[in-house]
């Protein structure tokens, strides 16, 4: 088609060469297509199936049908209200939590440990990932458990004293308790928190800070008004994707919770595994990524990000 | 004028006996050296010599190992960046990214609280020409624009001392050029010592009133620019300040103020005053501007030092004629000749005769390596 255009209407304007010009253009369309194919097959088709799911109404014997059930949503969050309430407020308390331990550790290896520590830390943040999330979890079931050195210790120190005046132990128990769960959220994504953390500290070039002092700023101010500020994309970065999975989690609330510890996760399991209410179970699962969605966009938002790349 | 009565001993810096070594490595050893108040003092040498370490010391930055740092009198070896008198614009600037250009500017103001931080900004925006840029941030800046914030956002704070860490050197060769004329402006009318690290042996020379040429963590020689070019004390000074020519010779006696020396059997003089050993064997050092070349068959005055030679190359690079001229005597030396009224003889291969004043010619002693300092010695 090209090869036949008359070059006049825009002189000032050079033609490419016409036989390279349609490759050139669809070279980023072909490397866009195992992503988009991924996506599709993987993402957007169940999500349709979901949606269609969650507006079935029937059972499993009679088969579903798409009825247009809307009132199932309803139903969904009034009934695992306080599901919602937990997921959200333990993953929030596990994040700020992941974001105090990760914080100076991230700090640390960037900037404090040589090349060799560096590299040692780093195995040591991601070395978890080499046995399962579900083996990690019974783990601390095994460190949280009634009697054992941990509870001891805790109770020694009257840890547990204030926790129980917080509410979030009771007695002389951490697991099966909220705390045992936000411990198990807490540690299971720290990595999470950790990695995009040093990588946006390591990209700070150490000479700000010598800039910073020179200009009168005392170390800790040189940290609140220097390098806090340019690592925010890494916390925004790390709480995200620590605050996201922790908010879906089922496995800590399953195995270092009670039943009443029980998150939004576990409710969704429940109904699609034991009851087998499939339409409540994709409702509930399309009401707690509309939730994050918006808690997401509104601390984007407050955050900022653009101002700071 | 009460301003530099009260500053009169307020900016000048004194260095005495400090060193800096790592492990076994030693950057800088321990060294004397006094900055002037009010002067612009250029630390020169190739990269690895010690000079950024001793601007380190002197911000505080780098912990010396030995000796202390006294600025306008007061020690302040043991004191922290923060608490020293003394500002530092960084090589590649290091201006923070998260900040736009005012608040950069506004930065040291505001670590010490002081009022009319507005005023006092726009003033040194409109100083660096950069007022309309206040609100960008630096990427959105270009390097000469950089740079210039980098100057203001030191220069705001009164420093007694401003410490410049190759502060042209991202910059390309023009403006650069322009850059150091700035600068040296902006020192003419604040008067703070400025204490100034380059590799540019050009870039000192145009902007410094004193140089202190650095090699192998020692100052080789210090002085003002003309007096280091015309009167180079070892190899590496006559080397890497501009260009020399340094023929091996032997002393073979004097004559009145001059040396006589024998250059592969061809007699020159050179002054004692420009005699900087006693050794029997030397280094005759003459700069390439200072030589006249003129064909063989010419008439050449006498008093001069002369040496037959023939020519391997000439390049026209403008201004002036380079040649590259292999005396009789089997040495290679460099001339440069303003063009003006060239010889047309002069081509590669035609014999002619090199001569310059006798005065111009200096001596070293050949116990130093006669390349150190020259770009080949670097490679």
């Amino acid at each position: 088609m090209t090869t036949t255009a008359p070059a006049a209407p825009s002189q000032a304007v050079p033609l490419e060469p016409a036989e390279r010009k349609p490759k050139r253009k669809l070279t980023p369309y072909w490397l866009l297509l195992p992503g988009i194919v991924w996506l599709v097959v993987f993402f957007a088709v169940p999500m349709l199936y979901q949606g269609s799911t969650s507006l079935q109404t029937g059972s499993l014997e009679e088969g579903f049908k798409v009825t247009w059930h809307f009132s199932t949503y309803w139903d969904a969050v009034v009934e695992y209200k306080w599901h919602f309430v937990r997921s959200f407020s333990y993953a929030a308390v596990a994040t700020v939590l992941c974001l105090v331990i990760g914080y100076p550790l991230a700090y640390t290896i960037a900037f404090k440990a040589n090349r060799r520590w560096r590299n040692v830390i780093l195995i040591l943040v991601i070395a978890p990932f080499f046995t399962s999330f579900l083996i990690r979890t019974l783990a601390w079931k095994t460190i949280l458990s009634d009697g054992g050195p941990v509870v001891g210790a805790l109770n020694a120190l009257h840890v547990l004293d204030v926790t129980n005046a917080l509410g979030l132990t009771s007695g002389d128990r951490v697991l099966a308790t909220p705390l045992a769960v936000v411990c198990g959220l807490t540690y299971n994504f720290l990595p999470f928190m950790i990695l995009p953390l040093y990588t946006s500290l390591e990209r700070i070039d150490p000479r700000l800070h010598e800039a910073a002092g020179d200009l009168y700023a005392r170390p800790f101010t040189t940290f609140r008004k220097v390098t806090f500020p340019i690592s925010l994309p890494g916390v925004v970065a790390g709480t995200l994707l620590t605050f996201i999975p922790a908010s879906g989690d089922y496995i800590n609330a399953q195995l270092l919770g009670s039943p009443s510890e029980q998150m939004v996760g576990n409710g969704i399991q429940k109904q699609f595994l034991n009851v087998l209410d499939y339409p409540t179970a994709a409702a509930l699962s399309f009401v707690l990524m509309a939730l994050i969605l918006g808690m997401v966009t509104v601390y984007m938002r407050k955050a900022g990000t653009e101002e700071l790349v | 004028m009460t301003d530099q009565l009260r500053d009169a001993t307020g900016g000048d810096v004194r260095l005495t006996g400090i060193g800096k070594t790592y492990g076994s490595f030693t950057a800088v050893h321990p060294l004397d050296l006094t900055v002037p108040q009010g002067s612009f003092f250029a630390l020169l040498g190739a990269s690895g010599c010690g000079k950024t370490t001793t601007l380190r010391m002197i911000a505080g930055l780098e912990e010396p190992t030995s000796g202390t740092v006294l600025i306008g009198g007061q020690d302040v070896t043991a004191l922290p960046p923060y608490k020293r008198p003394v500002n530092t614009v960084f090589q590649s600037y290091a201006l923070f990214p998260h900040l736009d250009i005012f608040e950069n500017v506004a930065f040291g103001l505001r670590r010490r609280g002081k009022k009319d931080v507005k005023k006092q900004v726009d003033e040194m925006l409109e100083l660096v020409e950069l007022g309309q840029y206040a609100r960008r941030k630096p990427h959105q800046l270009s390097g000469g624009q950089q740079q210039r914030v980098a100057v203001a956002r030191a220069l705001i704070n009164h420093p007694q001392v401003l410490l410049l860490d190759e502060p042209l050197g991202a910059l390309d060769l023009k403006l650069r050029r322009q850059m150091q004329l700035e600068l040296k402006r902006i020192q003419t009318e604040v008067g703070i010592t400025f204490v100034h690290v380059t590799h540019d042996q050009e870039e000192a020379m145009t902007m410094a009133d004193t140089i202190a040429v650095m090699n192998g963590g020692r100052v080789e020689q210090l002085g003002a620019p003309a007096e280091l070019y015309e009167n180079p004390a070892t190899t590496f000074v006559a080397n890497f300040l501009g260009q020399s020519n340094l023929l091996p010779a032997e002393v073979t006696g004097g004559a009145g103020e001059d040396l006589l020396v024998s250059v592969a059997g061809t007699r020159l003089a050179v002054p004692r005053a420009r005699c900087a050993t006693g050794a029997e064997r030397v280094h005759l050092g003459v700069r390439p501007e200072k030589i006249t070349i003129t064909h063989a068959t010419e008439q050449v005055a006498e008093g001069r030092n002369k040496l037959a030679g023939t020519v391997l190359d000439s390049s026209f690079i403008g201004v002036s004629t380079q040649y590259v001229v292999r005396t009789d005597g089997g040495q290679e030396v460099t001339v440069f000749e303003q063009n003006m009224e060239r010889d047309a003889r002069i081509v590669p291969g035609a014999a002619v005769q090199l001569h310059w004043n006798p005065a111009h010619s200096f001596a070293l002693d050949a116990a130093q390596a006669i390349d150190a300092g020259t770009a080949e010695e670097a490679a």
